[in-house]
């Protein structure tokens, strides 16, 4: 029987370099990540006036941006750098202030009694704020609230938030409620 | 010391190349299992916003993108300079949102609808007036699990 002759292999370099750059222009690498949020349900249309009772002012933590891009939190023009700290002092009002939202004791599965803040955090935007803006204080309310259930499940169970089971997640979930409502947006000062 | 001066002035051996397309090999499959094939080629501009507080998008399959943002240089002339949307492979209105919706989830499994993330990919300069009109209708469209695609800030303490 003949010898079948060898394939040649030496183009197989370029073939594979062919298909390597193929795939490299074809592709991307980048990892999507972003800023999770959950719009509100839609309310039905035929909803007669809500009849929900009013927030107190101190259970209301009000962020407005305007269509400058100047922040204002509960009735102070201030930064973005100093939001982070203001929301979890709303949030935890460690020294049980007048002017900071009510808690709730509750009880809570594997945390026990645990005072619960009503407080909720209210933002509103104009229609001219940039988007770049807008996701900075989205990022330092949210930051805000992994921040203060960071500290509590490392004081709870010596663990950070993201280390831990869903069972226990749910319960600092419970402890420490993101409540982030967004207002319509208005027109707030400043031309269009 | 004639023992150390037997080949000086032979040629170096060419370095072999039979295990190239083996290297080769190795660096393109890396590529294939690492990177994601692009679908889309973006119409418009989109320089994402910085945040610290991300989450990964972890099912691909489960996603769908809107972008937001000027359009690229060679469609200004037809579209301008203001911010647009882009929907799939063309450019698109406020309106087309709903169907937009309901065609991704016509595309899915039925077991896999709650699950799905809209992810808005949005210029940090648009202004937010065209964002809210999107978040008006991906509520009315009941596409409420949302995610700010945005870029890693370095975190500063």
């Amino acid at each position: 029987m003949r010898k079948t002759p060898e394939i040649p292999s030496a183009s197989m370099a370029d073939i594979a370099f062919m298909l390597l750059i193929f795939f490299i222009t074809a592709t991307s690498m980048d990892v999507d990540s972003g800023l999770e949020r959950v719009l509100p349900q839609m309310p039905p249309e035929n909803q007669e006036q809500d009849d929900t009772p009013p927030i107190k002012e101190r259970n209301v933590f009000s962020v407005l941006l305007d269509a400058n891009n100047r922040l204002m939190v509960e009735g102070e023009l201030s930064r973005v750098e100093d939001l982070r700290e203001k929301a979890k002092e709303f949030i935890t009002n460690p020294a049980n202030s007048e002017n900071l939202p009510e808690t709730k004791p509750t009880e809570i599965p594997l945390i026990g009694n645990f005072d619960v803040t009503k407080g909720i955090i209210s933002l509103r935007n104009d229609h001219g704020t940039q988007y770049g803006m807008y996701l900075a204080v989205q990022n330092e309310l949210v930051a805000a609230v992994n921040e203060v259930r960071n500290e509590l499940s490392t004081e709870k169970f010596g663990k950070k938030y993201e280390e831990l089971t869903n069972e226990q997640k749910g319960a600092i979930r419970e402890a420490i409620p993101s409540r982030i409502s967004e207002a319509e947006p208005k027109t707030i000062g400043g031309k269009k | 010391m004639s023992k150390f001066r037997k080949d000086s002035s032979k040629d170096l051996p060419a370095i072999s190349t039979a295990s190239l397309p083996d290297i080769v090999f190795m660096l393109l499959f890396f590529f294939m299992v690492t990177t994601t094939i692009r679908d889309v080629s973006l119409l418009v501009k989109v320089q994402l916003p910085t945040a610290t507080e991300l989450t990964k998008l972890e099912k691909k399959s489960l996603v769908s993108y809107i972008y937001v943002g000027p359009p690229q240089k060679q469609y200004t002339k037809m579209f301008g300079t203001e911010p647009r949307i882009q929907l799939n492979d063309q450019f698109a209105k406020v309106s087309d949102i709903p169907d937009y919706v309901l065609a991704e989830r016509a595309a899915r499994d039925e077991a896999e609808i709650p699950f799905m993330v809209t992810s808005l990919k949005v210029d940090e300069l648009t202004k937010m007036q065209i964002v809210g009109e999107i978040k008006q209708e991906l509520r009315k469209a009941a596409a409420l699990h949302i995610n700010y695609s945005s870029r890693k800030a370095a975190v500063t303490d």
